[in-house]
């Protein structure tokens, strides 16, 4: 039973090292170099009242706002506390008419033509904050309707607000939906 | 594939494949004990550790005591964490007053962090407390992947040494594979992960407005907390509105960097690398995979380093090499292909279920391919809502038993076994004397290789088969059909082979899954790496024998096409019949 004693030993050295002095150290420098990212990229409005984060998404679902992609985090949609995706499967009969309610939505909205999938299915977190720009685009229409702006007032705003691939090289093009919502009223207030 | 997406899967790859060698190099020096650059800052520390631990750094253990050492300490990180999950309640840091973890959820939790599988029966953000995921979960996910890559390093020293019974020194092993290898990697990681917005605090959760507010219909209770029901018999409910959300906080990024880099796959949060705190940026999300590919691809060049011949870890990092990119692209095809029965509603585009935009489609299935060809197990896409052949693709990843890259360590370790199988068996087919790196393969050899091997798909046939006629098994499927057979048996793959990712759909919390799962991982992570070591001791005491004409070469494309296919006709003998009752079924249901 020699061995018995590093056993313990370690376990508790380690745990002091890789449980304690490791994140402390990291949140030391990531306070000090980038406190803004450490602490959840907030927004915060002219009061400085924190509104939400920028990576994080809102649901939106009155006609004057770009409306988010759907969410099927816990209790309600973009539920931050409870993140999460639906789990549904491709065949699910349940899951496909949820999806048509969904596509019908839109139509009702005033949407003509082939939707963009994202638009009518979940994210993997039911916080994710983008927009396809073929999903951003073709609400266009229904926003600049509702808030009695010109298509090209809102296409301007929708062009200042996208991210292109990272390094030009990494992920997708995409709209930030929060970020985009808050421009407009900024701009046109209701 | 469009260009954009082949250039950034190139460039991933590549830079994985560049940092082989150095990074390959570098651990064979922390392993032999010899000076690295890190050596005048983390050598005194190491002395001094030792000191206080009662460990003699020079003193050698033969298989059984090695093995011994490596239970004894897995027993100390088991116990540890189960107290603190059934007392997290009691323990400091815990601003949203989690309350304690069921035994069965603690237990099954605590064998699953231990073993370095990190499946998850729980959402952390509403379960684990800062103190848990701190100081519980972010040291196993250290010392588990160091335990992991200890037992390989005792099976390389069984090849490079001759006549002798002993393999090292565990706690050698261990302490050298934190201090030298996952901590400063981790620590570059974590923070370059929060420059992209990975939060690092240990602030409340905050509330914050919404600027739209939204509602939800909420099922109403009776004062004992059963649902109340109208006169037709129809469960009542009310509106509530949601003027304001909860957003949780916490140290995220120093557990991220090693969830990654110890292929642990364990997240902060329920979403796990999908959740923008944990993976906020197409850059964090590339980080991540790479993160999670280096350190079982650089282990190959360790071992070529440590075995003389560097060319026997390039042929086994091809063969993993080849085995990924096939994965890839199927998933990729698969999953741009979309779904026809959401196209046939008028929807254009691939499959989206379950995918963050930030990442892509390439992205997504560069990640999934990476954390199931690992045994990582962390997920940036849902694998429940693939589509049914791109599900299959994580699916047989991990039911070839994680030798596609692998676990830190147990990766390689049952590579290895795989290509003791493969001398063997090309042996009897052209009549060479099975030999391996000079040792002559015989009847221990095999018996222990096959242990290795077999171990982990037993127990997910078996227990699948137990699941399937167990009705509180059945009632935790998310979907019917074909697909709720698909999320048992991915449950009891992921369990056995130590991956951790989920059919996240099935509910895991339930007795049946938390303790027969905890059996799984458990067999599935001790029952081979014993056996490895009793490999390891047995090769050690056998002489070398000199390559000869009637020699296999083993470095050589050839036997690592051979090896790919033995791995490939294993994994498809054992599981072909469930996977066409699964997967298979669910594709020529949806494509009609």
């Amino acid at each position: 039973m020699k061995d018995l004693k590093p056993a313990i030993l370690l376990f508790l050295v380690f745990t002091f090292i890789c449980g304690g002095i490791y994140p402390a150290v990291v949140t030391g420098i990531a306070q000090s170099l980038f406190p803004r990212q450490a602490n959840g990229s907030l927004l915060v409005d002219r009061n400085n009242r924190e509104t939400g984060s920028s990576l994080i998404g809102q649901p939106f679902s009155a006609p004057q706002y770009f409306w988010p992609r759907p969410s099927a985090t816990g209790g309600f949609g973009y539920n931050p506390a409870a993140s999460g995706g639906s789990n549904s499967g491709p065949t699910n009969p349940a899951y496909l008419q949820t999806v048509a309610d969904r596509v019908q939505r839109l139509r009702d909205s005033g949407l003509t033509g082939e939707i963009p999938a994202d638009l009518v299915q979940a994210s993997a977190s039911g916080l994710d904050p983008h927009l396809t720009l073929e999903s951003a685009r073709v609400q266009i229409p229904r926003v600049a309707k509702a808030r009695g702006m010109s298509e090209d007032e809102v296409v301007r705003l929708v062009a200042g607000q996208t991210e292109g691939r990272q390094f030009g090289l990494l992920g997708e093009p995409r709209v930030n939906v929060l970020e985009l919502n808050l421009r407009l009223d900024a701009s046109k207030p209701e | 594939m469009n260009f954009a997406d082949v250039v950034q899967v190139l460039a991933c790859l590549g830079l994985v494949i560049l940092l082989v060698k150095p990074v390959g190099a570098f651990m064979a020096l922390v392993y032999q004990g010899e000076r690295t650059f890190l050596s005048p800052f983390l050598a005194p520390g190491e002395k001094f550790l030792y000191r206080i631990c009662g460990v003699q750094p020079e003193e050698e253990m033969d298989w059984q005591r090695y093995g011994w050492a490596m239970l004894l300490f897995n027993l100390m990180l088991f116990v540890a964490l189960f107290a603190i999950l059934l007392l997290q309640h009691l323990l400091p840091l815990n601003p949203q007053n989690q309350p304690p973890f069921s035994w069965q959820l603690a237990l099954n939790t605590a064998i699953s962090f231990t073993t370095n599988t990190n499946w998850q029966n729980y959402g952390g953000e509403q379960t684990a407390s800062y103190f848990t995921q701190m100081v519980g979960l972010t040291v196993h996910n250290f010392v588990s992947a160091a335990t992991g890559m200890a037992v390989l390093i005792a099976l390389i020293r069984g090849f490079a040494r001759r006549k002798t019974a002993m393999l090292g020194n565990f706690w050698v092993d261990l302490t050298r594979g934190v201090l030298y290898i996952l901590l400063p990697l981790a620590l570059i990681a974590a923070i370059l992960l929060v420059s992209q917005g990975v939060i690092q605090n240990f602030s409340d959760y905050k509330t914050t407005p919404l600027v739209q507010a939204t509602n939800y219909d909420q099922p109403k209770l009776n004062a004992q907390g059963a649902p109340l029901k109208d006169a037709a018999g129809k469960a009542t409910t009310e509106t509530v509105a949601v003027l304001a959300v909860t957003i949780p906080m916490g140290p995220v990024a120093s557990q991220e960097a090693i969830k990654e880099l110890g292929t642990n796959g364990g997240g902060f949060f329920n979403a796990n690398s999908a959740h923008p705190f944990e993976n906020p940026t197409p850059f964090s999300h590339f980080l991540e995979i790479l993160l999670i590919l280096l350190i079982p691809a650089a282990l190959t060049y360790t071992f070529g380093v440590m075995v003389g011949n560097p060319r026997q870890g390039w042929a086994l990092l091809g063969v993993m090499l080849l085995l990924l990119v096939v994965a890839f692209t199927v998933l990729q095809w698969a999953e741009t292909s979309g779904n026809p029965l959401v196209a046939k509603l008028g929807v254009s585009g691939g499959n989206m279920e379950g995918k963050e935009v930030r990442f892509g489609m390439a992205g997504s299935s560069l990640f999934e391919v990476a954390t199931t060809a690992t045994s990582c197990g962390a997920v940036a896409a849902m694998h429940d809502s693939l589509t049914p052949l791109g599900g299959l693709v994580p699916l047989a990843l991990i039911l070839l038993g994680e030798v596609v890259f692998g676990g830190v360590g147990s990766g390689l370790y049952t590579m290895l076994a795989f290509a003791i199988i493969a001398v063997f068996v090309s042996g009897l087919m052209i009549g060479r004397t099975p030999e391996y790196l000079g040792k002559k393969i015989e009847v221990r050899e095999m018996w222990m290789a096959i242990v290795v091997i077999l171990t982990a798909g037993v127990t997910v046939l078996i227990l699948s088969g137990i699941a399937m006629v167990t009705p509180a098994a059945v009632a935790s499927m998310a979907n019917p059909g074909a697909h709720g057979l698909s999320e048992v048996l991915y449950a009891m793959a992921s369990m056995a082979n130590n991956n951790g990712s989920a059919f996240a759909g099935l509910n895991g919390n339930v007795n049946f899954y938390n303790l027969l799962g905890g059996l799984a991982m458990f067999l599935g992570r001790y029952v081979p790496a014993l056996a490895v070591l009793a490999l390891a001791g047995g090769l050690a005491e056998k002489k070398y024998v000199p390559p000869s004409l009637g020699t296999l070469p083993t470095d050589k494309a050839p036997f690592a096409l051979w090896l790919t296919l033995v791995i490939l006709i294993v994994g498809a003998l054992t599981f072909f019949p469930a996977l066409a009752l699964g997967p298979i079924v669910e594709q020529l249901v949806m494509v009609g």
